[in-house]
């Protein structure tokens, strides 16, 4: 199912998210939609047009919006509750946790906008602490796609599974990425981009694309560089993790703060088995005002950032 | 495992509340006075546990369970079960009781309560015992979640309904007035909530607290349907609680005007016993004004 591309031949992974809903709603009934008036912003107007009374926009509160999710999947339904991360996962984290994750219901989130794709408005709209707030609680899979493919396919596994998830959309053009044919998507299974023996690169969401774009930069410096997918943040694919630490050199990239989020994860699981020297690449606090690629690029959040945090790595070792 | 015979099947739903037998109030005030008992033993026993809220509750949990809703302990997962919701959850003693005695369970597991690895948790988890929805515990969850059941119904066009039963205290809880306000605004006709309005809150009155009233007048601007009735008189409950929803066309609350601690003369109306454990011989005389 392809996607709009943008000008610059980047695709928003909210057409991925609503056209996949939509396709899968077409044949399975139990699917709604629960929204705070974020039906513009999630991309939903179609699906509600479509089905009116699937389409639940219970208006600007989210603590309701959440317990109304666990509710309808009380009612066999299966709920896609969408808005923006940042009030989402911020406004209603305890029904996220009692509600959703520690009842263990078949709710699924989709955190829009998450990350700094809100750049100008500010840390109030920024959604950076997200991995944080919700890796803790257990029974929730947490999902960062990189791109309309990846977007595409968690949203199907998403339903597929039974269970919790929280899906981590963001709004930024990003590109289509390569893959072979036979790729497959599985939550809690990270996928090997670029093959390197040298260092690691462990993205996910939009930092995928530039990791990969990393690994080309060193490849000039005569580092191979292995670019590993991260997608699923939990579960969390700890052989992938370990399989990365035998590098030497473990460098993670995260649209989230440097704390509590992918990096982190990963460095729990590298100093419990294997310590090596990591970098974890985030935003250090509260970000400024400025575009979301502005944003990724003032913090180093990009190609060259990387390849030099994995430089940086190699040169101390 | 004993089962109690339904007492209020879904054809007697349909019928005028005039016609309710005298003897299903009868029972209801057995099953009270057992669900009473049972919390002060579980409490006694375990050192532990909300003694105030769990005895102002009872009744009301003894309505529904022996007169109003519609289940079949055997099927607790039947799609078309009616939907119970305890949102305030730290009354487990009375809703354990209560189960038990609908023969979600054996009763048996009531010694248990609070104990460690006990399924019978301080706060009820529906992944540990049948007859139990959702994971309450904090505060001002129930309502939304029960928003929630009672719009699936409305989408599958079933004619189940959903109770939830809160504290009045926990009304001081914001995400109960965004549930009440979409209640209202959806017109779901088919949930109805409790308020175990006993006037008290843990350590003070309500209305030194926060000021809740006036509480009818506040539901009715968010669009519900209001009655106000006596929490411990069982045929007045089941008037209300028992009656098909009609022609109403507006969720339904129902303020039961309670006592914290009912039933138990030196807990009543004492905020001090929100969480107090009897004495030894403290229980006796419970036991004693409760047989």
């Amino acid at each position: 199912m392809a996607a709009p591309q943008t000008a610059a031949g980047l695709f928003d992974c909210r057409d991925s998210y609503v056209r996949t809903l939509e396709a899968l709603a077409e044949q399975d009934h139990r699917i709604v939609a629960v929204v705070n008036d974020s039906v513009g912003s999630s991309k939903l107007g179609a699906f509600g047009k479509r089905w009116p009374n699937r389409l639940i926009n219970v208006g600007i509160a989210e603590q309701n919006m959440v317990g109304v999710g666990a509710g309808l999947a009380n009612g066999g339904k299966v709920p896609f509750v969408s808005g923006a991360s940042c009030f989402l996962t911020g406004r209603a984290l305890e029904q996220i946790k009692a509600d959703v994750a520690y009842s263990n219901v078949n709710v699924k989130f989709a955190g829009i906008s998450s990350g700094v794709a809100y750049g100008e408005l500010g840390p109030t709209h920024h959604s950076i602490e997200d991995f944080a707030w919700l890796r803790v609680l257990p029974n929730i899979a947490i999902i960062a796609p990189s791109d309309p493919w990846e977007t595409t396919e968690a949203v199907k596994a998403a339903v597929a599974h039974d269970g919790p998830v929280f899906l981590r959309l963001s709004r930024m053009g990003v590109p289509a990425l390569e893959r072979p044919e036979n790729a497959r998507f599985r939550i809690g299974k990270a996928e090997t981009l670029v093959e390197g023996r040298d260092a690691a690169i462990i993205a996910n969401g939009v930092m995928v694309a530039r990791a990969v774009e990393a690994a080309r930069l060193l490849v000039r410096d005569g580092i191979r560089a292995r670019v590993v997918n991260m997608a699923s943040i939990a579960p969390l694919d700890i052989e992938a993790i370990l399989s990365a630490a035998e590098t030497g050199a473990v460098v993670t990239a995260e649209e989230h703060s440097v704390r509590g989020g992918l990096g982190s994860a990963v460095a729990e699981v590298i100093a419990t088995h294997t310590p090596c020297p990591m970098r974890i690449l985030g935003f250090p606090g509260f970000a400024p005002t400025g575009s979301a690629t502005w944003l990724l690029d003032h913090f180093g959040l990009n190609a060259t950032g990387i390849a030099e945090a994995v430089l940086q790595i190699r040169r101390k070792t | 495992m004993p089962r109690p015979a339904p007492l209020y099947s879904a054809e007697m739903r349909a019928k005028p509340v005039a016609s309710i037998d005298a003897a299903v109030a009868r029972r209801i005030a057995d099953k009270a006075r057992v669900i009473r008992r049972a919390s002060l033993t579980m409490i006694h026993a375990a050192r532990q546990g909300h003694p105030g809220g769990d005895l102002s509750v009872a009744d009301i949990l003894a309505t529904l369970y022996f007169g109003v809703l519609r289940y079949d302990a055997a099927r607790p997962l039947d799609p078309e079960r009616d939907r119970f919701v305890l949102s305030k959850g730290h009354c487990t003693g009375a809703l354990y009781a209560t189960l038990a005695e609908a023969g979600y369970f054996d009763p048996g597991l009531l010694e248990t309560y609070m104990a460690p690895l006990s399924r019978l948790n301080g706060h009820p988890n529906r992944n540990y015992l049948p007859g139990i929805e959702t994971n309450t515990g904090p505060l001002g969850h129930g309502m939304p979640v029960a928003v929630g059941m009672a719009v699936s119904g409305q989408i599958d066009g079933s004619d189940r309904r959903v109770f939830v039963v809160t504290g009045d205290g926990e009304l001081q809880e914001g995400s109960n007035w965004e549930a009440a306000m979409f209640a209202g605004h959806r017109k779901l006709a088919n949930l109805t909530l409790i308020i175990d309005r006993n006037g008290l809150q843990q350590g003070a009155r309500t209305e030194d607290t926060n000021t809740l009233e006036p509480l009818a007048d506040k539901f009715a601007a968010f669009g519900w349907q209001v009655e106000t009735v006596d929490g411990h008189d069982h045929a007045g409950l089941l008037a209300v609680l028992g009656a098909p929803v009609g022609d109403r066309t507006r969720p339904l609350c129902v303020i039961a005007r309670t006592h914290k601690g009912q039933g138990v003369s030196y807990m009543i109306d004492q905020a001090s016993w929100h969480h107090g454990v009897p004495n030894d011989a403290q229980f006796a005389q419970a036991m004693k004004e409760l047989s």
